[in-house]
């Protein structure tokens, strides 16, 4: 067999699947005016009670529901129900990610057009997530003071595509001697104009800074949004 | 998975009958470690058409724009997003993000 070795050149993003599924998901969420939101951390932050409690406190108001994921357990959907919203857990097996089609799975047979906010809790991992569009408007990273301040230097790229920081467990601050504000400091410094709030979703601090922030989110979701950073990162596919 | 998928997607419509190379570009900030890629490519090309070939990993400088010189500067580190230059800060990233299939050598 006559075989010529050659180079041929490809120019693809690896992640193009994803990519084109979660810009499929954008304009779907768009269309039905629901707000996503997407929430990443190091597992153990607190995104699961911060959760519960987030829709516990909006859900008269609004139409809420979650999406889950997790690599082995239903502990977190089971959690989230109680706050009794519609919540879908995400079993992802051996994958340390939510990705776009197991997003677009886990829909099947909701009605968007029902809702006001999808909140969509990735696996807790600081890696992975961040590689990830899943299709959200916007993108909330958690950092708790219990990891220690300087946890956004050590994954500047989850930190660099989340919208949003949030500082938990903020009641504990003094008992782990957690410097707040080397915490900010390192926040800007790898993704500068962040908006940080910080919240214990225990007590109840600062949740009402996190309400006003949803709130204005909701508010806003029928108005045409600049196009997101994870958007543009791939513009080169179009 | 992806990178594998995608390389064998662009080997069959290239006609090949083996691939003996893929090369791909890696920014800094793609959330992809070099190391990591590397040490588990042998393994997920098995039974695939990928099988046999190699990884060769360019890896980009990330880039961001500058708003108050209004260039693209390189980042001299991903723990700290400002321009070099003027130290400005500046969340927009330019360049860094790459996880590209960039070529692939073919046997055809």
């Amino acid at each position: 067999m006559n075989t010529t070795p050659r180079l041929v050149e490809v120019r693809r993003n690896a992640l193009r699947q994803n990519d084109t599924l979660a810009r499929a998901l954008r304009d779907r969420f768009r269309d039905a005016g629901v707000r996503v939101i997407s929430v990443v951390s190091s597992p153990g932050a607190g995104k699961t009670t911060l959760l519960e409690k987030t829709l516990t406190r909006l859900r008269r108001q609004w139409r809420l529901a979650a999406l889950v994921g997790d690599l082995a357990t239903e502990n977190d959907a089971e959690r989230l129900a109680r706050a009794q919203a519609p919540v879908k857990q995400i079993i992802t097996g051996t994958v340390c990610h939510l990705d776009a089609a197991m997003i677009e799975r886990a829909l099947e047979g909701w009605n968007l057009d029902e809702l006001d906010l999808l909140f969509i809790e990735n696996v807790g991992n600081l890696v992975c997530p961040a590689s990830y569009d899943l299709g959200e408007e916007s993108r909330m990273v958690l950092l708790s003071v219990t990891e220690g301040e300087d946890k956004p230097l050590k994954y500047p790229t989850i930190f660099n595509t989340a919208d949003v920081a949030l500082i938990t467990k903020i009641d504990l601050a003094g008992a782990v001697e957690f410097d707040l504000a080397a915490a900010r400091d390192n926040i800007q410094r790898v993704r500068p104009g962040m908006q940080i709030i910080e919240v214990s979703a225990k007590t109840g601090e600062g949740m009402e800074a996190w309400m006003g922030l949803l709130q204005s989110q909701i508010a806003d979701r029928d108005r045409v949004q600049p196009q997101s950073h994870r958007d543009t990162e791939t513009s080169m596919e179009r | 998975m992806s990178i594998i998928e995608g390389a064998a997607e662009e080997a069959l419509r290239h006609g090949a009958v083996k691939v003996n190379a893929v090369r791909l570009k890696l920014g800094p900030l793609s959330g992809v470690a070099k190391d990591a890629l590397l040490f588990s490519y042998e393994l997920a090309c098995e039974g695939t058409a990928l099988e046999g070939s190699r990884l060769v990993i360019e890896e980009v400088q990330a880039t961001v724009f500058c708003p108050s010189c209004k260039v693209e500067r390189a980042l001299t580190s991903i723990q700290r997003m400002c321009c070099p230059v003027c130290a400005a800060p500046t969340p927009q990233v330019a360049q860094g993000r790459e996880i590209e299939l960039v070529a692939l050598e073919i046997a055809t």
